[in-house]
Parts: C-alpha cells; sequence; structure tokens
C-alpha cells in the first residue's frame, strides 16, 4: 500500500465569502449584545457598591421625592432611592430569567431530541403531552400555576419550567428529524458508534444552537413574565426590589412621578434589547452555512 | 449559429450578467456572451457548474435570481431589446412567444392546480380561447406530448404524476402557444435514462413540427450531442468555443472542450482512458489576468497569461477563445 | 489483503443476498386505508439474488424506484429486510449489527454536501473512527490519517479543515477517506459521482479503481450512467422494480444484452459521438409503480417482446450463458436481434 495513483490538487478551495470564519468581534449585532447584557450583569453583581442606599429600609421623611443630588431617579412611596431599587432588582430579574430558562432548556431539549430521533411510541407520548400544554396561552397557564403553588420565586421556576420545556422540544426534535436523514448521521452509525455518542458528539453540536438561540429569546419571555407576575402581585414578596412590583408601585403616581413606573420599564426594555441581539448575533455565530 | 443576423428570433450581444456591489463596483459573473439563434435552430450551452450556463438562460428568459442582474448588453428576439422593453410587454412575450423548461418540474407547477387547467391558462390569457376551448386544447396538447389518456391525467395534481410525466406537462405548457422560442435548463437531469431519451425525442419532434428554435441548456455532452446541431461551451461565465456540435466533438480547438470531451467517459468508446481536469474553475471574483483556463490549461503558454483571447473564428464556422487554436488540431477518437 | 485469502473455500462470495425481499408501508395509517383501499404495500424489493466476489466492482444499476438504494440500506444494516438472507463470507450476518460487522460494510453516499458532518475537522473525524475501532494505537492515529488522506489524493493540512473549506470532488474523497478508515471488506457506493461536474467524476472513479487494487477491497457501484458502470466495473447486475433481472461480465452485458430491460438501457444512453441508436428498444411508458408490480413478467407491459407466456409466467434468473444469467422467457430470441453498429454511422 503506497500512495494513490491519483492526485489531487493541494490547493483547498478557499470558501466564498465565509461569514463562519469572521471573528466574532466584528458581528456588530452580538457585540451590541454582549455589551448591554454584559454592563445589566455586572450592575446586578455590584449593585451594593455602586449605591449607598439600602433598598429596602423606608425612609418616612422622603418619600416620593423628585430626582436630585441625593436621589438622581428620586424616591417611591417608602422613601426608597428609586435607582437603588432598579440596580438590586436587576439582580432578581435576571437571576430569575436566566434560571428559568436553564430547567425547560435542559428537559424540553432532551425529551425533543429523544423523541426526534428515536421516533415511534416514545416520540407520540411526548408530542402529544407537547400539544396539550400548546393549547393554553402560556400567561394563562404560569398565572394559573403560580397561584396554585403560592406566590414566590421557585413557584415562579416551576411554572415557567412547566409550560416553557414544550418550546425547546418542538425545536429539537424538528431538527432531529431533519439531522438523522443526514447521510453523515447514517454514516456515523455505519461507523458503528453507539446511538448515545451520534446524538451527544456529531448531532448535539449541530443542532443545540437552534434551541440556544431560542433560549435567548425566551429570556426575555421570561422576564416579561415575572414582571407581568409581579405587577398582578403574584411575583416576588414586596419588600424586594424586583422591576415588575416598581411599575406596579409607580403607576398610581404616574401623573405626578412619571419616572417612578417608566424607569423600571426602561431597563425591562433594555434588558430585552441587549438579549435579543445576543440571540441574532449568536445565530450568525453558530449558524454558519449550514450545507456548504 | 451564426455570427451576424438580424432576422434571428433570439440575438445575444455583449451580454454581461453579474452582482452590483453597493459603491458602483460590480462583480461580472458572465461576461461578453454574444450568440443567435436562427429559426429552427438548436443551441446547446454546455458548462459544468458555475460556469454561467443557467444565468444566461435565464437573463434571456427575465428570470436572474434576487441580486443578480444583467450588467450591459442587449438581448434581442425578433429585433427588440428584451431588456429595454417595458416590463409588461417583456411579460406578454413570454408563454407566446418564449418558453422556459425547468430542470424539476415539481417546483415550476402549482401544486394546487390540476394539471390540464395549468396548460390552458396560457392559451386562455394569450390566445383569447374560451375556458372550453383551452381545456380542449390542453388535452390535445398533453396528447401530443405522448402522456397516455390525457383527458384523465388533465384532472391530476402534479404530485399524483411520475417525473417524466410532469415533465411533460411542463412541456405541453410551454408549447401550449406556439412559442417560436424554447428555452430549456437541464430538463431531462433528474430523468431516468429511459425516459430521458423519450423527452428528447419530443422536444426534438416539437421543434421540427412547429419551426420553434431551441437553447438547451446541460452538463451533458452526450445529451448536447442527441439533441441539438450547435454548440457554445461555456467556461467561467465566457464562451470558449463554438461550432456545430459534431465538428466540435470531433476535433476541439479549445483546450478546455478537448478536456472535458477527455473527462468524460464514452459508451461507444470504453477502453479510452478518462483524463480529469486538474485544478478549480476560478472564482468569479479572482478571475485570473489573461485567459481564465490558463492555469489549468495543458497548452498553456506565456502570453496566456497576459491577455484574455478573444472568442474568434479559428476555422471556417468555428469560434474559440484560444491564443494556442492552432496546436490543437488532433482529431480525437 | 490477507484477511480475504483466508475467506472460507466453503463460499466464494464476499457478500450474498438470496431471495431477499423488502416490503414497506403495511401498516399505512388507518385513516389512509380508510379512504382510498386496495393494496398499500410497496414491494421495494421482490426476491433479490446476488453475489459480490472478493475483490471485483459490481455495478448495481436500474431506475428510480427499482430497489437499489433499498439493497444497498440492507447491506450495510441501516435497515433489515422482510425476508430473506443476507451472508457475508458465507456466514448469515445477524440483522442487528455490533461494531465488528457494521465496519466490514462501509458506504459512500451520493451527496458529497449532506455527507460530511460540518463541524467536525477532517482529523476528528477520522481520529474518531480509528480510535473507536482500535484500528490503531492513540500515538499513531496521526501518521494513519495522513496515510489515508495521502490514499485518495489529499495531503496532510487537509487535517484541521472543515467541509465546508472542499469541493465536491475532495469531499467525496474526504468521504472515501473516512470509509476505508476502518478497514472494511465491502464499500457500497451509491451514485457517488452523479453530483460531481464531469471533469471531477474521472478523478473519483480512478480512485475507486487505485483502492480496489490497492485494499483488495469488494465494491458495489450503483449508478445509472451506464457510460460510467461500462467504464468501471467488472460485472453488471440489472435490476428492474425489486428483481434482478440480468448480471453478466460488464464485456458480455453491453454486447450480448440478453434481457430486454437491459437492451432498452443501452439503446437508450445518450451518445457522445454517433447519433443513436436503434428505436425497436425505446420504452414506451415509465416503470410501472412498485405499489402495484404487474403479474407474469414485470417487464411486460413495457416489452416490445412479450407475448402471451410472460404476461403469465414470472421468469426465474436463469443462466443463459457462460456466467450471464437472464430473468427472461425470450433471452434467447433477443439474442438474434444485432446491437446497432455505430461504427456504420461514422460520417
Amino acid at each position: 500500500m503506497t500512495t494513490a495513483v491519483v492526485r489531487a490538487s493541494r490547493a483547498m478551495r478557499r470558501p466564498a465569502r465565509s461569514r463562519a470564519l469572521r471573528p466574532w468581534y466584528r458581528n456588530g449585532i452580538l457585540v451590541a449584545g454582549i455589551v448591554i447584557v454584559g454592563l445589566l450583569v455586572l450592575v446586578a453583581v455590584f449593585a451594593p457598591l455602586l449605591s449607598p442606599y439600602d433598598p429596602i429600609t423606608q425612609d418616612l421623611n422622603h418619600t416620593l421625592e423628585a430626582p436630585g443630588a441625593h436621589h438622581w431617579l428620586g424616591t417611591d412611596k417608602y422613601g426608597r432611592d428609586v435607582l437603588t431599587r432598579l440596580l438590586y432588582g436587576a439582580r432578581i430579574d435576571l437571576r430569575v430569567g436566566f434560571l428559568a430558562v436553564l430547567i425547560p432548556f435542559v428537559v424540553g431539549s432532551v425529551l425533543g431530541a429523544l423523541a426526534g430521533y428515536f421516533g415511534g411510541w416514545f416520540d407520540a407520548i411526548v408530542m402529544r403531552i407537547v400539544d396539550v400544554f400548546f393549547a393554553f396561552p402560556f400567561y394563562v397557564l404560569v398565572i394559573v400555576l403560580v397561584f396554585v403553588l403560592g406566590a414566590g420565586e421557585s413557584s415562579i421556576y416551576l411554572a415557567i419550567a412547566a409550560v416553557s420545556w414544550v418550546s425547546y422540544a418542538k425545536i429539537m426534535r424538528g431538527e432531529l428529524l431533519v439531522a438523522k436523514k443526514q447521510d453523515w448521521v447514517v454514516a456515523a452509525r455505519l461507523g458503528g458508534m453507539s446511538h448515545a455518542r451520534v446524538l451527544m458528539r456529531h448531532i448535539g453540536p449541530n443542532v443545540l444552537s437552534q434551541a440556544l438561540i431560542y433560549a435567548m429569546s425566551d429570556i426575555v419571555m421570561d422576564i416579561m413574565a415575572i414582571v407581568t407576575l409581579g405587577y398582578l402581585g403574584l411575583g416576588i414578596a414586596p419588600p424586594t426590589p424586583e422591576w415588575g412590583s416598581m411599575i406596579l408601585d409607580g403607576q398610581e403616581f404616574i401623573t405626578t412621578q412619571w419616572a417612578q413606573a417608566t424607569i423600571p420599564g426602561l431597563a425591562v426594555v433594555l434588558t430585552s434589547l441587549g438579549l435579543s441581539f445576543l440571540g441574532d448575533g449568536l445565530s450568525d455565530l453558530l449558524t454558519p452555512e449550514r450545507r456548504r | 449559429m451564426s455570427v451576424e443576423g438580424g432576422s434571428a428570433p433570439l440575438s445575444v450581444q455583449d451580454l454581461t450578467i453579474g452582482l452590483r456591489r453597493p459603491g458602483g463596483r460590480s462583480v461580472a459573473i458572465v461576461e461578453d456572451v454574444s450568440f443567435d439563434v436562427d429559426p429552427g435552430q438548436r443551441l446547446g450551452i454546455v458548462g459544468e457548474s458555475g460556469s454561467g450556463k443557467s444565468l444566461t438562460l435565464r437573463a434571456v428568459a427575465g428570470l436572474l435570481p434576487r441580486g443578480v442582474e444583467v450588467l450591459s448588453g442587449r438581448v434581442e428576439f425578433g429585433g427588440r431589446d428584451l431588456l429595454t422593453m417595458p416590463a409588461k410587454d417583456r411579460r406578454a412575450l413570454m408563454g407566446p412567444e418564449i418558453a422556459m423548461i425547468f430542470q424539476e418540474p415539481m417546483t415550476a407547477l402549482n401544486p394546487v392546480m390540476r394539471v390540464g387547467d395549468q396548460i390552458a391558462e396560457g392559451p386562455r390569457r394569450h390566445l383569447g380561447l374560451s375556458a372550453k376551448e383551452a381545456r380542449e386544447l390542453a388535452v390535445s396538447m398533453m396528447a401530443r406530448t405522448g402522456i397516455p389518456d390525457p383527458a384523465r391525467r388533465a384532472k391530476a395534481y402534479p404530485h399524483e404524476l411520475s417525473g417524466g410525466l410532469r415533465q411533460r406537462i411542463m412541456i405541453a405548457m410551454a408549447v401550449s402557444c406556439g412559442p417560436r422560442l424554447l428555452l430549456c435548463d437541464e430538463p431531462t437531469t433528474a430523468l431516468d435514462v429511459t425516459v430521458q431519451l423519450q423527452v428528447l425525442k419530443l422536444l426534438e419532434k416539437l421543434c421540427d413540427d412547429t419551426g420553434a428554435s431551441l437553447v438547451f441548456v446541460t452538463h451533458d455532452l452526450a445529451v448536447v450531442n442527441q439533441t441539438c446541431s450547435e454548440l457554445a461551451v461555456m467556461y467561467a461565465g465566457h464562451i470558449v468555443e463554438a461550432g456545430g456540435v459534431k465538428d466540435t466533438f470531433r476535433q476541439p480547438r479549445h483546450p478546455y472542450t478537448r478536456a472535458l470531451l477527455e473527462s468524460a467517459p464514452d459508451f461507444d468508446h470504453p477502453e479510452r482512458e478518462l483524463i480529469p481536469i486538474p485544478g478549480f474553475a476560478p472564482n468569479v471574483a479572482d478571475r485570473p489576468s489573461g485567459c481564465p483556463f490558463a492555469p489549468r490549461c495543458g497548452y498553456v503558454r506565456d502570453h496566456c497569461t497576459e491577455a484574455v483571447p478573444p472568442l474568434e473564428e479559428v476555422i471556417p464556422g468555428r469560434l474559440a477563445a484560444c491564443f494556442e487554436s492552432d496546436r490543437l488540431v488532433e482529431v480525437l477518437a | 489483503m490477507s484477511e480475504i485469502l483466508d475467506a472460507p473455500a466453503t463460499d466464494t462470495a464476499m457478500v450474498r443476498v438470496s431471495a431477499l425481499t423488502k416490503s414497506y408501508g403495511g401498516g399505512a395509517s388507518w385513516l389512509s386505508r380508510l379512504g382510498k383501499g386496495g393494496p398499500s404495500t410497496l414491494k421495494a424489493l421482490d426476491g433479490v439474488d446476488l453475489d459480490l466476489r472478493p475483490g471485483e466492482i459490481l455495478a448495481l444499476v436500474g431506475e428510480s424506484g427499482s430497489g437499489k438504494s433499498t439493497l444497498a440500506k440492507i447491506l450495510v444494516g441501516s435497515t433489515t429486510p422482510t425476508s430473506g438472507d443476507v451472508s457475508y463470507r458465507g456466514a448469515s450476518a445477524p440483522s442487528h449489527r455490533d461494531r465488528e460487522t457494521s465496519r466490514r460494510v462501509q458506504m459512500v453516499f451520493q451527496d458529497p454536501y449532506s455527507s460530511l458532518n460540518p463541524r467536525l475537522t477532517v482529523g476528528r473525524m477520522l481520529a474518531e473512527l480509528l480510535l473507536l475501532h482500535r484500528i490503531v494505537p492513540r500515538r499513531e492515529v496521526r501518521a494513519e490519517s495522513i496515510r489515508l488522506l495521502n490514499l485518495v489524493g489529499l495531503e496532510e493540512e487537509v487535517l484541521g479543515a472543515y467541509p465546508s473549506q472542499f469541493s465536491g470532488g475532495q469531499r467525496q474523497r474526504l468521504a472515501i477517506a473516512r470509509a476505508i478508515a476502518v478497514r472494511p471488506d465491502v464499500l457500497i457506493a451509491d451514485e457517488p459521482v452523479s453530483a460531481l461536474d464531469v471533469s471531477v467524476q474521472a478523478t473519483i472513479l480512478e480512485l475507486f479503481t487505485s483502492l480496489r487494487a490497492e485494499l483488495g477491497l469488494s465494491i458495489l457501484f450503483i449508478a445509472h450512467n451506464l457510460a460510467v458502470v461500462q467504464h468501471l466495473s467488472d460485472r453488471v447486475a440489472v435490476m428492474y422494480l425489486g428483481r434482478i433481472v440480468e448480471v453478466a461480465d460488464t464485456r458480455e452485458i453491453f454486447a450480448r444484452p440478453r434481457h430486454p430491460y437491459t437492451r432498452a438501457l443501452i439503446d437508450s444512453i445518450p451518445r457522445m459521438r454517433e447519433a443513436s441508436v436503434n428505436d425497436a428498444f425505446e420504452l414506451d411508458g415509465e416503470p410501472p409503480s412498485p405499489y402495484h408490480v404487474p403479474a407474469g413478467c414485470r417487464f411486460h407491459p413495457r416489452c416490445a417482446l412479450a407475448g402471451d407466456a410472460c404476461r403469465a409466467t414470472d421468469p426465474p434468473l436463469l443462466q443463459v450463458g457462460p456466467a450471464h444469467l437472464s430473468a427472461c422467457l425470450k433471452a434467447d430470441e433477443l439474442a438474434a436481434i444485432p446491437l446497432p453498429d455505430p461504427a456504420q454511422e461514422l460520417p
């Protein structure tokens, strides 16, 4: 066994205009997303250092103050500094947002992937359950579940996880149905690899990006849900600073102290924007030309 | 294929197709392509993927993909420039005068419309037939394209028919208004070999019967030999050789044509060794200076990389774009 | 290679399939059965007998729906036959393949753009297989990968590259390198050049020939282009509607076809130089649906020679000459009709 008779040209063909090989920092949307989300996370982490006030201690001598030198964004009806509560609120909302996505992301992706890959009765059962959950509007189900489980952070995780895993299951099942028919998956099986290995090492990296991109927009959804729950009084218990309850509290003074409700609202918008950018940027980065 | 000619139904002159980039810079994918097709003539355009053969055909049909446009040149049909006429006039020509047949009929047919009605649509609009007359014409067109039991099949939907039958439906649709020019883009590539022969013979017969001209784009040299009398070989967006099919195949005068013929298996000469063409076709964005085939050419000399060889008559009835064309005089086995 | 030499003497075939059938769709949904009635079983394979000899290139030709790809899938073990037997070197193959049995039969696919994992570099793709099957010790993986790449005409430098950086022809070389990495005995190539440009086809065909010579591979080459088949293969098997209808050596089958379907295929080949061909064997109509296989000889509705006997009897695959099998009652009658001589039509 020496060398082949045929010798192809040495040159590899350069891919025409490769977006895939563009370094990530040249991707404007992605960088914008990273900067916005990164700043929010930093703010959340260093909230105690950034503000001299305590977010919970009431100061009834200085209620409903207008923005000024001491309180840049004014104070609320209990005399608490709005900026401080905003910064501490980021801690709660971001944490709940990210954590609430984690469970459904893992559970939904795994169930969907297994259903799509193996098909058969397992697929049938999973998809019937998915259909049942899909029949209800997201918010109605979350609100009902939180109402049943009782307000509080762990109820929120449970409610959101119970409702939103179905999206991941659907996405991953669809991806797997396409992927498992690809010749390279068949080739991996012919190479003697186990189903588990094919799923984890071969298909996984190719399809996970779709679920990951969806997760970014899902965090936005979850933060909105937390804010909505907070607004309905079903969210995080009152003295804890949280953007939804801040909007609720500020709303009664909207004509005199408009900033009280608007500023936390803007914080929600900014977070959504950052995560959307991050999702778009990731989808550029993770799904290079899928065929060629 | 005549080099000059006013009466030709189709006359393409210096056609350049490409991408226009912001900032006025543009990238040509097809460059300075000129050919005429006389009435009743059958021209085959061959080339490999990326040679620009399909884009050329699509430019004639006005079906360029989004982002790709004609940068310069003229496409005259019956003496009128298709590129400068109002879009409405051009659309009115598509069907009654110019018709196109695609590679994959499934994507070109409307999946939710009965095939008989799809064929009847053109004649109703362009020939002013009544619904009943158009339906009768559709059935008779289907019979002419060799579809068995046409009256029943006319009520079928595309997905209920086989690939060969769908391609016949496409052909019936294309010829239903009696066009003077048929444009075919790899119409038999997706078909089995026995069905391919039937479809090629059908196209040949229809063109003979109606006197229509045919432009047939394919990558299959043997199919061109079977179907067409005239040949244009495209490489990297240029026509590199043109002439009669049989002459050219017997004695190619451009190294690329020759290399292509030598790389393809020939059923009648199984003992002949296949010689692959080394290297790759150039990327349109960075074509080499000089002859685009020079880097892969076995006949290359220094001057080949200095200037682009013009497409010139090398022997009567044969054009070739090669400085070294005189050295290619050997007749292929 | 040495393994081939000590194959059991009882069966000379590398792979043998006998009376193989594969039906699909007995379990069509109750709704569609309610709607249409009638048979909904697709007989993709309907009694296939074939053997692949050690070190040969056997071409399998036939039109779409003839069952070529189904046969390939059964041979590599990615689907199981409804009935019949597949044996390797005389030993019956288990329906569920373990790592070792699946290693022996590898496959090269038609579309080089979907047959390589876009997220694996060439080096990782080869290394995974080499380690999984313990082909070489870990420290020799790189050297072995380079040897494989050289074998298919690629260089060491492609080890770190992703599939998207290669042309169609190079991807097909990579797919072949992956297939031979596990040192199979048999390579199933399903239309491996039909997606490639003609100038590249030749290099891949040559690669198959050289691999057969160097590695002693037995290759089943599935194709529809008879000019390619004629160029490459030692023997040809012709399939029609789920059955092998003719098998013979390449030179023999193209010179003296003994089944009218083979004859029609030959007469349908577009020719490079001469204009074709004999109209007598131009087929009418299209291959019937494998849902409704005709009674009697399955080819009779399209056959120019069909007689009453052909409508009544399903002809078996029988010896009609030395190493020449045909499933046609009129095989002798056909032999009397001469093939057109292309040389006559030369100017």
